[in-house]
C-alpha cells in the first residue's frame, strides 16, 4: 500500500484530536485528544521513516512515547487534583492562570 | 607589573561603599566619617593619577588590560587621556564635598523605624556613584563603558527616589510621588538612551569584531576596517543619543529637572557635576574617535540642537519659580556651550569644551550647594519665599553671588576662560552659530541677577529674620569651591597642558585643521 | 621701571580682597586701609609719569608681560600689560581721582554699617579700571571691563535693602552686558581676522585686512562702547545707577567707568581709521546722545539724575570727537580729563548739597544753600563754569576743540556735526544754569517742609543714621566735613586749571600724539568764529534758564510741562520703550516656553509613557486565563507558520 496513505490518516487523526481540544469541555477528553494528536504525529513519524528509508522517525516515535507516558503522569495527577478541588472536571472553570 | 592606579581609583571608593553600608545603624555619625575617609583616600589617588600622568606622553597612559570574556573579545582595558584625568580630578575632588554638604540630608527622621539604616545607605550610595563615574572615565573597552555608564543608573535611582529634599511644597504624599515620579523619570530615559546605545554596541561589535577602543580607532584610522557610511551613521546615531540624554541636550533634557529638583541639593550636584559629565565625555571619547566621518556629517543638526539647548535653557531658567530647577535649566544651558565646543571641531572649542566640563562641575556645586544651605534654612524651594536674605546672613549671599557670577562666566572666574574659548572655537568654524551663542551670556546674567535680586535684596522677610549665616562646615564646603574658581579663572594653564595634547589626537581623529586667520599678523 | 606697573592694579586688588574677606575686625581700619592703597596705587603712578617724562616720545611706552593666561594652540592669551602715554592720561585720572574721591567717602559713609565693604568694592573697582587701561590685549581689556561692569553693579546696589536700588543694579549689568556681547564678538572676529587679540598686532595689521571685516569689527566695539559708555541706544541703565551712593555716581557714572567706551574706540584708532562707515557710525551715536543727555538733563528735578543727563551728553561730547578720527582723538581724552575733574566735583558737590539736606534730591525742594555751604557753592560754581564752557576754565579748551574738529570733518557732515555740538552746548549752558539756581539761589524752598522719609524710593539711605532722631524733619543745611570738602576744593582746582594748563603750547596733543596721531583738519570755520559762536550760544543759554528759573519764583511741585518736558522726564521714553518690548515681551516669551517645555517636550515623553501604559493594559485583557483560548491562538498561531512557510517556499 501506498506509505502516502498513511500520512493522509495521520493528518486526520491529528484534525479530531486539535478538534477535541478546543471544543471539549472535559479535561479527561481533552487530555484524551492530546494523546490522539500525539500519536498521529508517531504515526506520520514512523511513515516518514519509512518512505525514507531510515529510522530517525521511529527512534522520535520512541521518545514521543516517552514524553507522552510522563505527560500521562503528570496531567492525570494534575486534573485528580483539580477534581478534588473542585469537583468538576470542566476546563473552562478553571481560568486561573492569568495573574 | 607596575601598581594598577587606576583600578585602585575606582576599588577604594567601591570598597569604602561596601564598609559604610555595613556600619550598624546605631552608628551613624562613624558612617559618615568613614565615607568622608574613602572619599577623601580616593582624592589622594586621583592625585596620584594627576602625577603620574605625563600630558606629552602617550595618548592613553597608566593602562592595565587583562582578558575578560574571552568568547566575545570584551576586556577589562583602562586607560587615560589629559581629558580624563582632569575629569577624574574633578569628580574624586567634588565628593568629599558632596558628602560634607549631605552631611544632615539623610539622618533618619523620628519617626523612621530604628532597623532603617538611611544615612548608611545614602553615603554608600554616593561612594558607589563615583566609582562607577570613575571607572567609565577610565574605560578604554567599550563593552566595560557600557557596563558602568549603564550601572550606574541604579545608585542614581535610589538616591534620587529615596532620599529627596526635604523641602518641598504641599503634603508629604504629593512630595513623595513627585519624588517617584523624577525618579522613575529619570531611570527610564536614561534605560532608554542605554538601550540604543546597546544595540549599537553589538553592531558595533559585529562590525568591527572587538570592543577595544584603541584597536578600533586605529583600525578606523589605517584603513583596515572600512564602515558602509549607512552603517557608520547608524552607529553613530545610537551612541550620540544615549549621550544626548545623559548631557542631557535638547529635546531629550526633560529629565534634568525633575531630578534635580526632587533630589537633595549635593546629589543634584552629583547629578549635573559629575553624572552628566560622562555624556558630554563620552561624546568626545567614543563619538569622534570611533565614528569621525558620521561625527562630521552630524555635525550641523548637532549644532543647531546645542544652540536650541543654550537659548532655550537660558530662557527657561528665567522663567522659573523653583530654585533648583532654575540651576537644572542653567545646567542644560552649559551643555549646550559644552556640546558646541566639541562639535565646533577646533581646539579652541574642544579644549574650551573640556575645561568648560570642569569649570562647569565647580561653578554649578558652589551655586548649588549654597542653594541648598539656604533651602534647608527655610524649607522652602521656591523663589518667592526669599527676600533680603544679605542683610542677615551676609557671608552665604556673598557666596551665593559668587557661585552666581561664575555661573555667568564673569571674567576672572574659572568658567569666563572656557566660555570663551568654545564661544571663539564656533565662531572661527560657524561665526552665525557663535553670535547666537553669545546671546547666551546675555540670558545668564538675567536669570543669575534676577535669582539673585528676589532672594538676596530687597526687605528682609519676616520668616527669614532669624536666618543663621554659614556655620563653619558649610564654609568649609563652599569656601575651597570659590578659591578653586577664581585659581583656575586666573591661572588656567595647568589644566589647559593637560587637556591640549588630548585634544589634538581627538582634532586629528575627525581629520579636522583650525581655520587659518584671514591676514598673518605681524608678530 | 615696568615692574611696577603690576603693582598699579595689586595694590588696590590686595585692598579689595583684605576688605572683602577681612570680617569684622576690619570694620575700624577698612576705610582707611582702603584709601591708603588708593593712594598707593597713585603714588606709583606718579613714579612712573615723572620716568615716562624723562623719556624720549616715541619710546615710552613700557611693556611688562606677567605670564601667560590662556594657552590653547592657536589661542594664546597672555596675562600683559602696556603703559604708553594714552594708558598713563587714564592711570593718573582713576588713581587720582578715584583717591579723592575715597577720601570723600570716609566722611560720606561715616555712619553706615557696611562702610568697610563699600571701601572694598571701591578698591575692587580701582584695579579693574586700571587693569582696563593697562591690558595690553583685547581679552585682558574684557576682563576689566566685566570688572568694572561687576563693581558698578555691586555699588549700585548697595543698599540692597532698597528694591530700586536692587533693581537699578541688575539693570545697568544687563544693559551692559549687551555691550559687552559686542565686545566678545569684536575679539573673536580679531582672531579669527588676524589670528590674536593683542593690540600691537591687531592695530599692527589693520590696514592690510578688508574694511568689511574692519566695519564689523568697529561696529562691535561701538555696541560695547554704547553699553559701557551709556550712548544711545544703550543709556537707559546710567539714570536708574544714581540709586548707587553719591561718591560712586561721582567716581564710576561720571568721572571714570563710562568713559572706558571713550577709552575702547580711542585705542583701537586704527581700525577706526580704517573704516569709514563705523566712524560714520560713532560720531552719529555721539551725536545723538550729546542732544539726548543735555534734553533728559533739562528735565530732571532730581539732583543727581539731572547730572547723570549731563554725563551722558559730555560722553556723547567725547565720543563723537573719538569718531571724528586723527582730528578728534587727543580731544576726546582732553574732555575726557578735565570733565573727569569738574563732574566727578559737580557730583560731590551734589553729595555735599544731599548731606546737609538730609538727603533730599529734589531741586525743587532746595533754594538759597550758597549761605549755609559756602565751600560747597564755590566748588560747585567753579565746576558749573567749567561745564558749561566758560572762557579760561577747564571745559571751555576742550569742547571748544571738540566742535571745532566737528566742524574741521568737512563737507555736509561736518556742517551737521558741527551744529549739533554747539546746539549741545547751548543745552549744556541752559540746564546747568538751571541746577544752580534751583539749587544755590532763589528763595529757600525748603523751609517749613519736611523731606522725604528715608525709606521713600528716592531719598539715600545713609539718611536712616545720619541726622539724628527726626532726620527726616525740616532740614538743616550746613557744610560738610573737611574730609569731604577738602577733594572738592582740589577737584575745582583741577577743573578750572587743567583745560589751560593742557592747552598751553598745545602739550596735550604733543604728549598724546605718539599713541593716537594727530591731524588738524581743515576747519570751514577759523578757531575765532568757532570760539565766537560757543561764547554766544553760551551765553543764550544762561539767560534762557535765567528766565526761567531766576527771574521767576520755582514752583515746589513740578508743572506738567509740555509734551517733550514730559518725555524728557521719562528719559524720552527709552524705559517705557524697554518695558513694552523687552520685559514684556520676554516675560511673556519666557512663560510660553515654560508652558511649552511642560506641555509638548515633557509631554511627548509623558505622553509615550501613558500610552504604553495603555497598550500594556489592554494586551493583559487577552490573557483570559481559560485554556482553550490559549489553544486556539497556539493552533492559529502554528497555521500562520506554516502557511508562511509554505508561501516563502512557493515563492
Amino acid at each position: 500500500m501506498n506509505p502516502v496513505n498513511y500520512l493522509y490518516l495521520a493528518a486526520l487523526l491529528f484534525a479530531i484530536g486539535a478538534t477535541g481540544v478546543l471544543i471539549r469541555r472535559n479535561m479527561i477528553v481533552v487530555f484524551m485528544c492530546i494523546e490522539l494528536m500525539l500519536n498521529a504525529c508517531n504515526l506520520a513519524f514512523v511513515a516518514f521513516s519509512r518512505l525514507h528509508g531510515n529510522l530517525d522517525g521511529q527512534i522520535i516515535a520512541f521518545f514521543t512515547m516517552v514524553v507522552a507516558a510522563a505527560e500521562v503522569v503528570v496531567g492525570l495527577a494534575i486534573i485528580v487534583s483539580l477534581f478534588r478541588s473542585r469537583h468538576s472536571a470542566s476546563v473552562d472553570d478553571a481560568s486561573l492562570m492569568k495573574l | 607589573m607596575s601598581f594598577p592606579l587606576l583600578t585602585a581609583t575606582a576599588v577604594v571608593p567601591a570598597v569604602g561603599a561596601i564598609a559604610t553600608a555595613a556600619v550598624p545603624a546605631a552608628r551613624r555619625t562613624a558612617a559618615k566619617w568613614l565615607a568622608l575617609l574613602f572619599s577623601l583616600a580616593t582624592l589622594a589617588l586621583a592625585v596620584a593619577v594627576l602625577v603620574r600622568f605625563d600630558p606629552d606622553g602617550d595618548r592613553y597612559q597608566l593602562t592595565e588590560s587583562h582578558s575578560w570574556i574571552a568568547d566575545f573579545g570584551v576586556r577589562y582595558e583602562l586607560g587615560v587621556d589629559g581629558i580624563a584625568v582632569s575629569l577624574i580630578a574633578l569628580t574624586a575632588l567634588l565628593l568629599p564635598f558632596i558628602i560634607l554638604a549631605g552631611w544632615h540630608d539623610a539622618d533618619p527622621l523620628e519617626t523612621t523605624s530604628s532597623r532603617w539604616r538611611p544615612t548608611q545607605g545614602f553615603f554608600a550610595l554616593i561612594l558607589a556613584v563615583e566609582a562607577m563615574v570613575i571607572l567609565s572615565f577610565e574605560a578604554t573597552d567599550v563593552f566595560l563603558f557600557y557596563i558602568f555608564f549603564e550601572a550606574m543608573l541604579i545608585p542614581m535611582y535610589f538616591l534620587i527616589g529615596g532620599f529627596g529634599d526635604r523641602a518641598h511644597a504641599g503634603s508629604d504624599e504629593n512630595a513623595t510621588a513627585q519624588r517617584s515620579y523624577a525618579a522613575v523619570k529619570f531611570l527610564l530615559y536614561n534605560l532608554a538612551g542605554g538601550l540604543i546605545m546597546l544595540a549599537a554596541v553589538i553592531g558595533l561589535y559585529v562590525v568591527a569584531g572587538n570592543f577595544s577602543l584603541q584597536e578600533i580607532a586605529q583600525a578606523r584610522a589605517d584603513g583596515s576596517l572600512d564602515m558602509a557610511t549607512n552603517t557608520e551613521r547608524l552607529l553613530f546615531l545610537g551612541f550620540f543619543f544615549a549621550f544626548a540624554v545623559k548631557a542631557p541636550l535638547w529635546p531629550l533634557h526633560t529629565w534634568l529637572p525633575n531630578a534635580m529638583g526632587e533630589a537633595t541639593a549635593p546629589i543634584a550636584v552629583l547629578i549635573t557635576a559629575v553624572v552628566d559629565k560622562v555624556g558630554t565625555f563620552a561624546m568626545l571619547r567614543f563619538c569622534l574617535q570611533l565614528f569621525p566621518e558620521a561625527s562630521k556629517w552630524a555635525t550641523p543638526a548637532i549644532v543647531v540642537l546645542a544652540l536650541i539647548s543654550i537659548i532655550y535653557g537660558a530662557l527657561l531658567a528665567v522663567g522659573q519659580r523653583d530654585i533648583k530647577r532654575l540651576v537644572a535649566y542653567a545646567s542644560i544651558s552649559h551643555f549646550g556651550f559644552i556640546v558646541l565646543g566639541i562639535f565646533a571641531m577646533t581646539s579652541q572649542g574642544q579644549s574650551g569644551a573640556t575645561l568648560y566640563m570642569v569649570n562647569h562641575g565647580l561653578s554649578t556645586a558652589a551655586l548649588m550647594l549654597v542653594a541648598g544651605f539656604l533651602i534647608s534654612r527655610r524649607g522652602s524651594r521656591l523663589i518667592a519665599d526669599y527676600g533680603g536674605v544679605q542683610k542677615v546672613a551676609p557671608v552665604l549671599a556673598g557666596t551665593f553671588l559668587v557661585g552666581g557670577l561664575a555661573t555667568l562666566s564673569l571674567p576672572g572666574l574659572a568658567p569666563f576662560v572656557s566660555e570663551f574659548l568654545v564661544l571663539v572655537g564656533a565662531f572661527a568654524r560657524y561665526p552665525v552659530a557663535g553670535v547666537v551663542a553669545t546671546l547666551g551670556i546675555v540670558l545668564a546674567a538675567l536669570y543669575t541677577l534676577v535669582l539673585y535680586q528676589r532672594t538676596m535684596t530687597g526687605p528682609v522677610k519676616p520668616e527669614l529674620a532669624k536666618m543663621p549665616d554659614l556655620r563653619v562646615r558649610e564654609l568649609a564646603v563652599v569656601a575651597p569651591l570659590i578659591a578653586l574658581l577664581i585659581g583656575l579663572g586666573v591661572y588656567p594653564k595647568p589644566v589647559a597642558d593637560l587637556v591640549n595634547p588630548a585634544v589634538e589626537h581627538t582634532m586629528s581623529d575627525v581629520q579636522k585643521k583650525d581655520p587659518e586667520p584671514e591676514v598673518e599678523a605681524a608678530k | 621701571m615696568e615692574k611696577l606697573i603690576a603693582l598699579l592694579v595689586a595694590a588696590p586688588l590686595l585692598g579689595a580682597a583684605v576688605l572683602l574677606c577681612g570680617g569684622r575686625l576690619l570694620d575700624r581700619v577698612g576705610h582707611w586701609l582702603g584709601t591708603l592703597l588708593a593712594a598707593a596705587s597713585f603714588a606709583v603712578a606718579v613714579v612712573l609719569f615723572t620716568d615716562m617724562l624723562g623719556k624720549d616720545a616715541e619710546d615710552r611706552s613700557l611693556h611688562q608681560h606677567l605670564f601667560r593666561w590662556i594657552p590653547v594652540e592657536g589661542f594664546q592669551a597672555d596675562v600683559a600689560f602696556q603703559l604708553d602715554q594714552l594708558s598713563m592720561t587714564f592711570v593718573l585720572l582713576i588713581t587720582s581721582v578715584g583717591t579723592l574721591i575715597h577720601l570723600y567717602s570716609v566722611g560720606y559713609m561715616e555712619h553706615d554699617e557696611r562702610r568697610r565693604r563699600f571701601f572694598g568694592y571701591l578698591n575692587l573697582f580701582l584695579a579693574a579700571m586700571l587693569l582696563l587701561v593697562l591690558a595690553d590685549n583685547y581679552l585682558l581689556l574684557y576682563v576689566g571691563w566685566e570688572g568694572v561692569g561687576l563693581a558698578s553693579y555691586l555699588l549700585i546696589g548697595f543698599w540692597q535693602h532698597k528694591p530700586s536700588a536692587a533693581t537699578a543694579a541688575k539693570k545697568a549689568f544687563l544693559v551692559n552686558r549687551v555691550g559687552d556681547m559686542g565686545l566678545s564678538i569684536a575679539i573673536m572676529l580679531m582672531f579669527t581676522t588676524f589670528g590674536t587679540f593683542a593690540f600691537g598686532p591687531v592695530l599692527g595689521a589693520a590696514e592690510e585686512t578688508g574694511e568689511g571685516k574692519l566695519t564689523a569689527i568697529g561696529l562691535m566695539l561701538l555696541l560695547a562702547a554704547c553699553g559701557k559708555s551709556a550712548q544711545v541706544p544703550l543709556q537707559s541703565w546710567l539714570g536708574d545707577a544714581m540709586e548707587g551712593p553719591t561718591p560712586v555716581s561721582a567716581l564710576i557714572h561720571a568721572a571714570t567707568m563710562v568713559t572706558a567706551g571713550v577709552y575702547l574706540i580711542v585705542r583701537s584708532g586704527e581700525i577706526f581709521n580704517a573704516a569709514p562707515d563705523a566712524q560714520l557710525a560713532v560720531t552719529v551715536v555721539g551725536a545723538v546722545t550729546l542732544l539726548f543727555g543735555a534734553i533728559v538733563g533739562c528735565a530732571k528735578d532730581d539732583i543727581k539724575k539731572a547730572l547723570a543727563g549731563s554725563t551722558m551728553s559730555q560722553i556723547g561730547y567725547m565720543i563723537l570727537a573719538a569718531g571724528l578720527g586723527p582730528i578728534g582723538y587727543v580731544f576726546a581724552i582732553m574732555h575726557l580729563v578735565t570733565h573727569g575733574f569738574f563732574k566727578a566735583g559737580l557730583f560731590l558737590g551734589a553729595g555735599s548739597v544731599m548731606h546737609g539736606m538730609n538727603d533730599e534730591v529734589d531741586m525743587r525742594k532746595y533754594g538759597g544753600l550758597r549761605k549755609y555751604m559756602p565751600v560747597t557753592f564755590v566748588t560747585f560754581g567753579l565746576g558749573y563754569l567749567a561745564i558749561i564752557g566758560f572762557p579760561g576754565l577747564s571745559g571751555f579748551f576742550s569742547k571748544d576743540k571738540i566742535i571745532e574738529a566737528a566742524f574741521a570733518k568737512g563737507g555736509a557732515e561736518g556742517w551737521i556735526l558741527g551744529s549739533v555740538a554747539l546746539l549741545g552746548a547751548a543745552i549744556t549752558a541752559y540746564y546747568m544754569t538751571r541746577v544752580m539756581l534751583l539749587t544755590f539761589f532763589g528763595e529757600e524752598r525748603w523751609r517749613h517742609r519736611a523731606t522725604a522719609s528715608p525709606e521713600e524710593p528716592g531719598a539715600e539711605p545713609a539718611a536712616e543714621t545720619r541726622g539724628g532722631p527726626g532726620g527726616h524733619a525740616e532740614p538743616h543745611p550746613h557744610e560738610s566735613p573737611a574730609s569731604m570738602t577738602i577733594p572738592m576744593v582740589l577737584l575745582a582746582v583741577g577743573s578750572v586749571f587743567a583745560g589751560g594748563f593742557f592747552s598751553i603750547g598745545d602739550r596735550f596733543v604733543h604728549w598724546l600724539e605718539p599713541v593716537t596721531h594727530h591731524d588738524h583738519g581743515d576747519s570751514p570755520l577759523s578757531a575765532a568764529t568757532v570760539t565766537g559762536a560757543t561764547v554766544v550760544v553760551l551765553v543764550v543759554g544762561v539767560t534762557l534758564a535765567w528766565f526761567q528759573y531766576g527771574r521767576r519764583p520755582v514752583p515746589v511741585v513740578a508743572p506738567r510741562g509740555s509734551l517733550l518736558t514730559r518725555a524728557a522726564r521719562r528719559d524720552l521714553l527709552q524705559d517705557d520703550f524697554n518695558h513694552v518690548v523687552l520685559v514684556r515681551g520676554g516675560e511673556h516669551l519666557t512663560r510660553s516656553l515654560v508652558y511649552v517645555d511642560h506641555t509638548l517636550v515633557d509631554g511627548v515623553v509623558n505622553g509615550t509613557a501613558a500610552s504604553v501604559g495603555g497598550l500594556s493594559g489592554r494586551l493583559r485583557k487577552l490573557q483570559n486565563g481559560y485554556a482553550r483560548s490559549y489553544a486556539v491562538s497556539m493552533f492559529g498561531g502554528v497555521a500562520v507558520l506554516i502557511a508562511a512557510t509554505l508561501l516563502m517556499r512557493a515563492v
